[in-house]
């Protein structure tokens, strides 16, 4: 196969090229279902610089698959309507076929998921696995790709790389597959990568090993990293910049350190609320979100978060607020009408506590 | 057989269930190896109290609940439950003990059968118990529902799999329930479930619990969630007891180092905190061929030659604080000739 041919974003070219890496305008993926349109995405727009790290948070259903699999262009093709504009590297891939991704896939954006078993082949060899897309992509030889295979191991920091090698994918643990998968990931030194809830199936302590190797890779390659979670815990130490999807929807986007400062979100707020923290007395009562996320079919008209937000008013009900941003940081966005620190948002709060008989 | 003592265990009238010296092993093929599941522990649950058992994916918390239950006969030790040994009960005794004994699981949508309505799947044990009238246990199951959170009409017309995750969770709930057990064996219920989901099933089991007098194991591998619902927890590793405290005082003072690794291992949600550097190295390795000593001893940073050689054995450190370590992070060294003191 030959690489880099002219239709193709070139590695070389890409490195070079000034401007954000990713820069999505009014994002839209839709899927036709007998039921009706699910409004999977709706409406994001982003930019994401190169080298940077990215946390994309939400509850299950809230659209951050189907977000990172439409820039990946990795979409069923029956039923799907996209609109909108999703730019990497400064060239247009939002309209790209799946054809045409392929020679993006690995070079240029590479993916990992929660359940490596799903991408990984059963029957093959772990070391075959790794070295493909190296003789395929990158035109190696038999042996430089061998040779490559076991220096990603290393990388990842996967003990007895050769004794490694010639395992098939279920004589390991789920925490080795991740790590395999991130080498695999890594097999054609991508720009950017997606990592889907890579820890979510893990235990704590190995998660913890997993989100500090993605951490690695992504400084020493330079790389930008789009990391997706249920969990605001685990993006908190491992990105720059944070969003936060409900219902389809970007609802809030801010630098890390901002973010956790100065949330604006009910939602927001409502997701860190809902972590135990270990320093709380145990038994201490969780604040929980009540609900549900909204039926991405018939999503709630006016803001989408209104039926579950404690602060809700009319307003909420009628009119969508749009992402605007905070007048001391452009890069903190957030769309709501009360937000967090408003004093509607304490109105709302004294009444709350009032009918709940705390002063 | 070395076990890891039995300091932890009390003497109350109040214990509702003790494990003494529980073994569960499975052959290797026919290799004659064996996988070392659960290596002779011991813990007690007092009534109404939750103890909390926590560890790493193959430690063995699962067989232990499996193992209380009898779902899976033990190797060896003993299981004392309302002050009745159910390792020695038959089938149609065990059957009926496990009616006040409940277990639920991680993965809710697949303990529910697929095939059927869920208001019948919260009824059927009532049904196969022969308890009440018909109308009794439409009114029982539907309280039921509704108690967790779940339309009783909407469960009378749909399957799980028209239900998410969440609610699949509450459904097991309701259904371990319907029997007015005393305990319920929770294993990792929540470990599939979004943060969001997370904090809405512990809030419910802490209300369950309090309105129908429940006793609970709770078993996770995330302590931050085990401490927000237990008054006690184990820590497990390797198929054995590694420290017992009480949850607040296993977060503010962890005596074994393996415990301090569980905590450091949690997400912060403030990235104003100092990441720990990664915790620990590696994962734990194969229960076939458990290093001999301190099973820890491979990935323990204060390991040395006699932990490679001496089992530690659970002592008192402190007010209900055991640990099984011979240099722990607090308590002091352990003394050279261990004497284990419980059975007083
Ligand atoms: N192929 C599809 N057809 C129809 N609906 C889909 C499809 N894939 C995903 N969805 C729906 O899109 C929404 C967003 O899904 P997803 O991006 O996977 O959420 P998340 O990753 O945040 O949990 C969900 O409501 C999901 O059911
Ligand atoms: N039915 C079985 N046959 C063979 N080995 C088993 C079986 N069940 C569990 N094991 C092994 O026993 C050990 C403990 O497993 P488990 O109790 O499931 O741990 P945990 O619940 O803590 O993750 C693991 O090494 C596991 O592979
Ligand atoms: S716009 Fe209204 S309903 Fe939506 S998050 Fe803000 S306060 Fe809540
Ligand atoms: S007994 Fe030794 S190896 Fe085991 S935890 Fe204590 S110090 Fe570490
Ligand atoms: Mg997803
Ligand atoms: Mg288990």
């Amino acid at each position: 196969m030959s690489i880099g041919s002219t239709t193709n974003i070139t590695q070389a070219a890409l490195r070079d090229v000034q401007g954000p890496l990713l820069e999505l305008t009014d994002v839209r993926t839709h899927f036709r279902t007998p039921r009706g349109l699910v409004r999977a995405v709706d409406g994001v727009s982003f930019t994401l610089e190169r080298g940077r790290s990215l946390g994309i948070v939400g509850e299950s259903g809230s659209g951050k698959t189907i977000l990172s699999r439409s820039i990946m262009g990795l979409l069923p093709s029956k039923g799907t309507e996209r609109s909108g504009s999703i730019k990497f590297a400064g060239t247009e891939v939002g309209n790209k076929s799946r054809k045409e991704m392929r020679h993006i896939w690995g070079k240029e954006m590479a993916m990992i998921f929660q359940d490596p078993m799903t991408s990984l082949n059963p029957l093959m060899r772990i070391g075959d696995q790794i070295a493909e897309p190296l003789r395929l992509h990158l035109g190696m030889s038999k042996a430089d790709a061998a040779a490559t295979a076991r220096r990603l191991l290393q990388d990842v920091r996967i003990p007895e790389p050769d004794r490694r090698l010639a395992q098939y994918p279920h004589e390991m643990s789920g925490g080795m597959r991740q790590r395999v998968m991130i080498a695999i990931a890594m097999a054609c030194g991508p720009t950017a990568l997606f990592a889907d809830e890579p820890t979510t199936a893990l235990d704590v302590t190995v998660q913890a090993q997993i989100l500090d190797l993605l951490g690695e890779q992504r400084r020493e390659r330079n790389m930008s990293l789009v990391l997706v979670t249920h969990d605001l815990g685990v993006v908190a130490g491992h990105t720059d910049e944070i969003a936060v999807m409900y219902g389809g929807k970007l609802v809030e986007k801010a630098p890390t350190k901002r973010l956790f400062a100065a949330m604006k979100m009910p939602y927001t707020e409502g997701l860190l609320a809902s972590i135990p923290k270990l320093e709380d007395q145990s038994h201490s009562r969780l604040n929980v979100i009540p609900g549900r996320p909204p039926d991405l079919v018939n999503p709630p008209k006016g803001c989408r978060f209104a039926p579950r937000c404690p602060y809700a008013s009319a307003r909420c009900n009628e009119e969508e607020p749009p992402l605007t941003a905070t007048q001391d940081d452009p890069n903190h966005s957030y769309a709501c009408w009360y937000p967090v620190g408003s004093p509607e948002y304490h109105e709302a709060r004294a009444r709350i506590n009032a009918s709940a008989g705390v002063n | 057989m070395a076990g890891t003592g039995k300091a932890h265990l009390r003497n109350s009238p109040d214990v509702l269930l003790r494990v003494e010296d529980l073994t569960v092993e499975f052959p290797v093929g026919r290799t004659g190896l064996k996988v070392n599941a659960v290596s002779g522990i011991s813990l007690d649950v007092l009534r109404g109290e939750t103890l909390g058992l926590v560890g790493e994916s193959g430690c063995g918390k699962s067989t232990t609940g499996r193992a209380i239950m009898q779902l899976r006969r033990p190797e060896g030790g003993s299981v004392v439950f309302e002050g009745n040994e159910l390792t020695k009960m038959t089938l149609a005794e065990m059957r009926e003990a496990r009616t006040r004994m409940q277990m639920i699981f991680q993965d809710p949508i697949s303990s529910l059968n697929p095939r059927r309505k869920v208001r019948d799947i919260v009824m059927e044990p009532l049904t196969i118990w022969k308890r009440g009238s018909n109308a009794e246990r439409a009114t029982k199951v539907d309280a039921l529902l509704s108690e967790v959170g779940i339309d009783p009409d909407r469960a009378a017309e749909s399957q799980p799999h028209q239900f998410s995750g969440g609610q699949c969770q509450r459904i097991s709930i309701a259904r371990s329930l319907v029997l007015d057990p005393t305990l319920i064996i929770c294993d990792e219920p929540v470990s599939a479930l979004d943060v969001s989901v997370q904090a809405q099933v512990l809030n419910l089991l802490e209300d369950l619990k309090a309105k129908h007098g429940l006793t609970l194991i709770f078993i996770a591998h995330d302590l931050a969630v085990v401490k927000n619902i237990s008054d006690r927890i184990a820590v497990m590793y390797l198929g054995k007891i590694c420290e017992v405290a009480p949850s607040d005082g296993l977060y503010q003072q962890p005596a074994h180092h393996y415990t301090k690794v569980l905590l450091d291992s949690i997400p912060v949600p403030d990235p104003e905190v100092a990441l720990h550097k990664v915790a620990i190295e590696g994962e734990p390795p194969s229960p076939v061929l458990p290093p001999p000593g301190c099973r820890f001893n491979p990935r323990c940073p204060a390991a040395d030659d006699r932990c490679r050689s001496e089992e530690p054995q659970l002592r008192e450190i402190g007010a209900g604080h055991f640990v099984a370590c011979h240099h722990p992070l607090v308590g002091g060294e352990s003394p050279v000739s261990v004497r284990t003191t419980a059975d007083a």
